[in-house]
């Protein structure tokens, strides 16, 4: 009934309409799920020493998430709600299925590097959340595009933090050597005036510092978003 | 080869669940505003980690892994005619052990220990889409144990090394909330930055290994001989 009457009042949405725009845009900044929501950093910071693995992490959670919100979504009056957890983890369990046996044919030495990682998108609690959250109660369409603007704003936030370690603790991006050759006894670049890695990038706890530094950034630009304690 | 001991002490410490794998990030965040509910998370989460990881040892090498079905039939053995891999498999059942072992559980303890379930009760359902209760048990297959002893030590070491991280984050954000904290960092930005600290802190116990006697005796007689070489050459 309520859809119903939803179609009578909006008779005719355009695809891309005001409300569906925002359901892409605020994810990727006011409403992220990672700084904001703090969801799915379980899987998150592990993975982003270097940007080819955050990449490739993203990739997997664009797809898991997409197809996971659209097939919620799809089923969602079917799902009885007393045992709707353990249905949605087997839909993200088939999907995560998936995109593992994809990565280990197509990049199999990224797959090796993220190893456990990939099962853990199961657990990653932004899909869970969008699950519950949205899927659960709105048609498909819209929640392809909310999983759309989750999984980016997801994957931006691990992009760069996995290019802030990459490029102050290696030296490189992607692989790439930005500031020349440090090889000891054959430097080039800045490493021959004496530039040396910070090698603490590497280490894991510098990730979380890293979002933190993040985290502040973002409000001090929207005041809005400052919690009290 | 580790010893039990050895395991169980880095999964406490230098493999810390979520300093060095940010691991149960999620409910650790969420959670840690009191002691007193973190107390109850970290409880539940040894518990379960205790109980699930061992199961799904069982689950590993006797159902999915190559040639683990040999007990049915020597075929589907690694040699055998016909052998089965259905490791691809392990995902999915991992989690379907996680979700129905806390299910299970969960009522278990309603019926038998009605204090211990008003204490952990809340949190036992949100434990189901913690990280770190897969994380285990997949860091458990990919390090392929020994015994289920040793399994099991790793999943009470890793369970209580999570306890520590949420009890200790929580006591500093009780004290923290009496300090003056940038606006825009209070909260979760500064919970991430402490973080990142006793992490670091944390690293400090990377260089620690307990090695078996019998291993040590062997170690010394090397270096011994290996001097006496030295000391011969050098004749």
């Amino acid at each position: 009934m309520s859809e119903a009457a939803e179609d009578v009042k909006k008779p005719k949405e355009p695809l891309f309409s005001k409300k569906n725009k925002k359901l892409i845009t605020d994810p990727l900044t006011d409403n992220n799920p990672i700084t904001i929501q703090v969801l799915g950093i379980c899987s998150a910071l592990a993975i982003t020493v270097q940007v080819e693995q955050a990449f490739w992490m993203s990739v997997s959670v664009i797809f898991v998430m997409v197809f996971g919100n659209l097939v919620v979504s799809l089923l969602r009056n079917l799902i009885p709600s007393r045992v709707r957890i353990i249905v949605q983890l087997v839909i993200v369990a088939s999907l995560v299925i998936i995109v593992n046996e994809l990565l280990q044919a197509f990049v199999p030495d990224v797959s090796e590097k993220l190893s456990v990682f990939v099962g853990l998108i199961i657990t990653n609690c932004i899909i869970m959340g969008r699950f519950e959250a949205f899927a659960m109660s709105n048609k498909p369409f819209p929640s392809i595009l909310d999983a759309v603007g989750n999984a980016l704003g997801y994957a931006w936030i691990l992009i760069v933090v996995a290019l802030v370690r990459e490029v102050f603790g290696s030296g490189k991006i992607w692989g790439f050597e930005i500031f020349g050759s440090n090889l000891p006894g054959e430097e080039s670049g800045i490493y021959e005036m004496g530039y040396m890695n910070n090698n603490m990038m590497i280490l894991p706890p510098m990730a979380l510092i890293v979002v933190g530094i993040i985290i502040w950034i973002q409000r001090t630009r929207n005041k809005e978003l400052v919690e009290e304690h | 080869m580790e010893s039990t001991l050895d395991i169980f002490v880095k999964a406490i410490f230098s493999e810390n669940m979520i300093f060095a794998y940010f691991l149960g990030m999620c409910s650790y965040l969420a959670v840690s505003k009191t002691v007193k509910t973190a107390v109850g998370l970290g409880a539940a989460v040894i518990f379960v980690l205790g109980i699930t990881i061992p199961i799904n040892y069982l689950l590993e090498n006797f159902v999915l892994k190559e040639g683990a079905l040999e007990w049915l039939n020597p075929a589907y053995g690694k040699s055998g005619d016909s052998t089965i891999d259905l490791s691809f498999l392990s995902f999915i059942m991992f989690i379907a052990v996680i979700a129905s072992m806390v299910q299970l559980v969960e009522m278990l303890v309603e019926k038998f220990a009605p204090a211990l379930y008003g204490a952990l009760g809340i949190f036992l359902p949100l434990i189901a889409v913690n990280c770190s209760i897969l994380g285990g048990s997949l860091f458990m297959q990919d390090r392929q144990y020994s015994t289920i002893g040793d399994a099991t030590m790793f999943g009470i070491g890793s369970g209580i090394g999570w306890f520590l991280a949420i009890v200790a984050i929580a006591a500093i954000r009780e004290k923290i909330r009496y300090s003056n904290v940038p606006p825009a960092l209070r909260g979760l930005g500064i919970t991430f930055i402490i973080t990142g600290l006793m992490g670091i802190a944390f690293m400090s116990f990377m260089g620690i290994k307990y090695v078996d006697d019998k291993a040590e005796k062997v170690e010394k007689q090397e270096v011994k001989t290996t001097q006496v070489i030295n000391v011969k050459t050098q004749k």
